[in-house]
């Protein structure tokens, strides 16, 4: 038998993003004792990235706005397909959790009267962003790392976790390896969150990092769970293009937020074209009124540039398309305007957007407060995931509960920006809450010696191999496949190849070789992250089929409408007999008074 | 074109510089560069990264013998009709190739007295500060924590006292609690006795090699030393100290 450690913790929280990290801290203050697993350092995980902010209705910088309209701003942008009181629960407690996080220590930026600044965003009808400039996910991140190290949670650095282990249906621990030697670990606990972020690594042209190799959606899939809406993935509208090491890098939202167009090659402000008729009474309805709402002015509707992100990055891509892009295959993005209307533009866009500044310089050799910048679509979040309970965030495994990106069900087709790192945060918590409650109720499970046998050598297969691929090369032919077949703009008969194609590299994947040793090999890990990303391909790509029509981000050529009929399921997928399979699960009925809300706001 | 990377291989115990031949093109990064090289020819090179922006701190090391960021460090800046070297940091023990045990750091951090804020201003629990007054803290936050400062630092680089001796890390870290408008903890005995401070003799390397320009000798170590020189070397301050005391 293979060597292990043993590790037993009552929660075990894997993955310490902000959802995670979240969930530690809250399950840890509970009482009962908690371990964070780590897929890299702490303090290094995705949510770093995030720039504009955190949505909550705390009303600082415009009055009018409470958590109903944040609500019906929330459903609206996921096009009511959302869980709706995920949605609800989310709006209402935002505030309460953002105001926590100063009390921790998080210094965000200020109103004139000392406030928690707020700044417009995508999808919100007033400025709603609680932020620090363009690295609000890092003053997130940073926050409750330096609070929860004091919290006495165990910490797992680099360490990644390959099974769910079960006593029956229930989840009952982990089997895992750390990076340094590659050995192996188990741990064992009471109740496990998953809190492990996207897929973007499924895509050729991503905002995430290596980490986003969907492990909790496949995780949770491999041991039974049901995941929901993977057809749904965010393209955000504004990555680099250019140069192409970069292509990409997201260009945040604030940039926009802050006043930043987008232009054609013909130098037309594009936008304005074409503006849903859901949202045709919110948007500006000139150039003119678009500035001034960027300028807080409470009687000026928001610009087409801050239209969801679905639509703008069709819009994109439709330009593009049509060959009105920009030399390297995107768009311009415009802030060096406005110094057509501020006195001193530069240094204001170096302290708004002083991120964004050092990116360009640094990366494109560009000055955004002089020239505009080229941007495109990139494959930034899935709405998709796990599917739970959404007051305790349990999944459909006793045990097992999940959290942040890996969770599904409040963004519906398309999440509103600033929607996550609060969703992190408002759901971090309650996974905390719950699986700690779990662990107070449960004792520890049997493990299945013979499952984490099995479980270690198929691990280990890839260095018994030779002549097989380079799993960075499997990788790299994943990415091109799905960006082109499943990606921003979706039909039947290519998705149906992606299916084949998605067969052919399952074979090739479980025929790769790895080269070197144990200790610290990328290649290795490579490797065991491919059966995970073709879990997750092949979910989003069977759910997309399944999807025979338009709406947030799914977009069919085929379908390009949005139908009554799809509004009113979530499509599931579940692994049975070894297949996955597919169903329609029904989206619970609205209670009367959020419905009235929904309505009321128009 | 083609350039050459001089890339440390090896465990713990030691290693050596070996060369790898790849295609460069417009734009790329050093850390561009070492992936090329993993998925070509190298695919067990270890080496952390996550972000690929500068956000994260992951992908720190010596590039020609400089602590840098991997991913912001454009080919187009440095000499590479000569092969360029891509070296570990050297102030942490190696783990394998360009992957060191930063471990050190986290613990340090843990036994700095964590935020204490005062009470809330407002009746609902919150505070209000003014913008102005919370400009130096945040230049302290934006530290990624990548570990170039405190690599760069001889005390630690050159004289192995990380017992004694926090880094400039820990004092940014320590001046962005001491200077938060809300807090009320003091740590500045701890400073001078457990954390060192002393040995910081300002060369400014640290505030040189920072990828987020944080002014970390002037704004951070300088005040946090007047601070400590104020506590404990003031003849004044003592007095008033000692009546305290009874």
């Amino acid at each position: 038998m293979t060597d292990y450690t043993t590790f037993e913790h009552d929660v075990l929280v894997i993955g310490a993003g902000g959802a995670g990290l979240r969930a530690a801290i809250e399950a840890s203050a509970a009482g009962v004792s908690v371990g964070l697993i780590c897929k890299s350092l702490l303090g290094k995980a995705h949510t770093v990235m995030a720039e504009g902010g955190m949505a909550a209705a705390m009303g600082n910088v415009d009055d009018r706005d409470n958590w109903r309209v944040h609500f019906s701003d929330t459903m609206r942008g996921g096009q009511y397909v959302n869980n709706w009181r995920m949605a609800e629960l989310h709006a209402k407690e935002a505030p309460e959790r953002v105001r926590e996080l100063e009390a921790w220590g998080a210094v965000f930026d200020r109103t004139k009267d000392g406030k928690i600044l707020q700044r417009n965003f995508g999808g919100h009808r007033y400025p709603r962003l609680a932020h620090v400039g363009d690295r609000t996910g890092l003053e997130l991140i940073r926050t409750l790392q330096d609070h929860g190290i004091h919290q006495g949670i165990d910490v797992h650095m680099e360490v990644t976790v390959i099974s769910l282990l079960k006593d029956g249906d229930r989840v009952v621990g982990v089997l895992a390896y750390e990076r340094e030697h590659g050995r192996f670990r188990i741990f064992k606990a009471k109740a496990v969150v998953l809190a492990t972020g996207g897929v973007g690594r499924a895509f050729k042209i991503t905002s995430n990092s290596w980490e986003g190799t969907g492990d909790g959606h496949a995780l949770a899939y491999h041991a039974g769970a049901e995941l929901i809406d993977m057809e749904f993935i965010q393209f955000h509208p504004t990555g680099m293009v250019w140069p192409p090491s970069v292509r990409g890098i997201l260009v945040t939202e604030g940039v926009r937020g802050e006043g930043g167009i987008l232009k054609n090659s013909e130098g037309k402000r594009f936008m304005f074209d074409d503006i849903p008729p859901l949202y045709k009474d919110q948007t500006a309805s000139d150039p003119e009124e678009g500035w001034r709402y960027t300028q807080g002015d409470k009687t000026a509707n928001r610009p087409p540039e801050l239209l969801t992100r679905d639509h703008v990055a069709r819009c994109i891509n439709r330009e593009v398309k049509a060959g009105r892009g920009s030399p390297h295959g995107g768009v311009y993005l415009d802030i060096a305007w406005i110094k057509e209307k501020l006195p001193n533009a530069a240094e204001h866009i170096k302290k708004k957007l002083p991120s964004m500044y050092h990116q360009f310089m640094q990366l494109a050799n560009l000055d955004i407060t002089t020239t505009p910048m080229e941007v495109g679509p990139t494959t930034h979040y899935i709405m998709g995931g796990i599917r739970v309970d959404a007051d305790t965030q349990a999944s459909t495994l006793p045990g097992l509960f999940a959290c942040g990106e890996c969770a599904s069900g409040i963004n519906g087709a398309n999440r509103l920006g600033g929607n996550s790192l609060s969703d992190l945060i408002v759901f971090g918590k309650r996974a905390g809450e719950y699986a700690a409650q779990f662990a107070q109720q449960n004792g520890h499970g049997t493990m299945d010696n013979a499952q984490i046998e099995r479980e270690t050598k198929r691990a280990l297969e890839p260095f018994d191999r030779e002549g097989g691929d380079n799993p960075f090369v499997v990788q790299h032919d994943l990415q091109d496949m799905m960006q082109a077949k499943v990606g921003i703009v979706r039909v039947e008969e290519e998705m149906q190849e992606a299916l084949a194609g998605l067969r052919g590299l399952k074979d090739r994947a479980e025929k790769c070789s790895v080269t070197g040793n144990i200790d610290y090999n990328p290649g290795w890990h490579t490797a065991l992250d491919l059966r995970n990303l073709l879990t997750v391909s092949e979910a989003i790509t069977r759910s997309a089929i399944e999807r025979k029509e338009s709406r947030g981000g799914q977009f069919r050529e085929d379908y390009p409408n949005k139908e009554p009929e799809f509004a009113k399921f979530n499509i599931s997928v579940k692994e049975v007999n070894g297949e996955m399979q597919i169903s329609h699960v029904p989206l619970p009925e609205m209670p009367a008074e959020l419905k009235a809300v929904i309505e009321e706001m128009g | 074109m083609k350039a050459t990377f001089s890339i440390r291989r090896g465990g713990s115990e030691g290693g050596e510089l070996v060369d790898y031949r790849t295609e460069v093109t417009e734009g790329m990064v050093v850390l561009d560069a070492v992936h090329q090289i993993q998925a070509e020819s190298a695919p067990d090179l270890a080496c952390r990264w996550n972000c690929k922006a500068g956000k994260c701190g992951s992908c720190s090391a010596e590039i020609n013998g400089k602590p840098k960021l991997m991913c912001m460090t454009r080919l187009d800046t440095i000499d590479i009709t000569q092969p360029v070297t891509i070296e570990p940091m050297r102030a942490f023990p190696p783990i394998k190739d360009l992957a060191t045990d930063v471990s050190w750091n986290f613990e340090v951090k843990k036994r700095i007295k964590k935020f204490k804020p005062r009470k809330p201003d407002a009746e609902d629990g919150t505070w209000r500060m003014q913008q102005s007054d919370v400009d130096r803290v945040q230049e302290f936050r934006k530290c990624i924590e990548c570990f170039l400062c405190q690599d760069v630092c001889h005390v630690l680089r050159d004289h192995n006292k990380h017992a004694e001796f926090a880094g400039p890390r820990h004092y940014v870290y320590t001046a962005a609690l001491e200077m938060h408008p809300l807090d009320t903890e003091n740590r500045i005995d701890e400073l001078k006795n457990d954390f060192g401070i002393g040995y910081c003799n300002i060369t400014k390397c640290c505030t040189k090699v920072c990828p987020e320009h944080i002014t970390i000798t002037d704004n951070a170590i300088i005040p946090l030393k007047e601070r400590v020189v104020d506590e404990h070397f003031d003849p004044l301050a003592k007095l008033v100290k000692l009546f305290r005391k009874k």
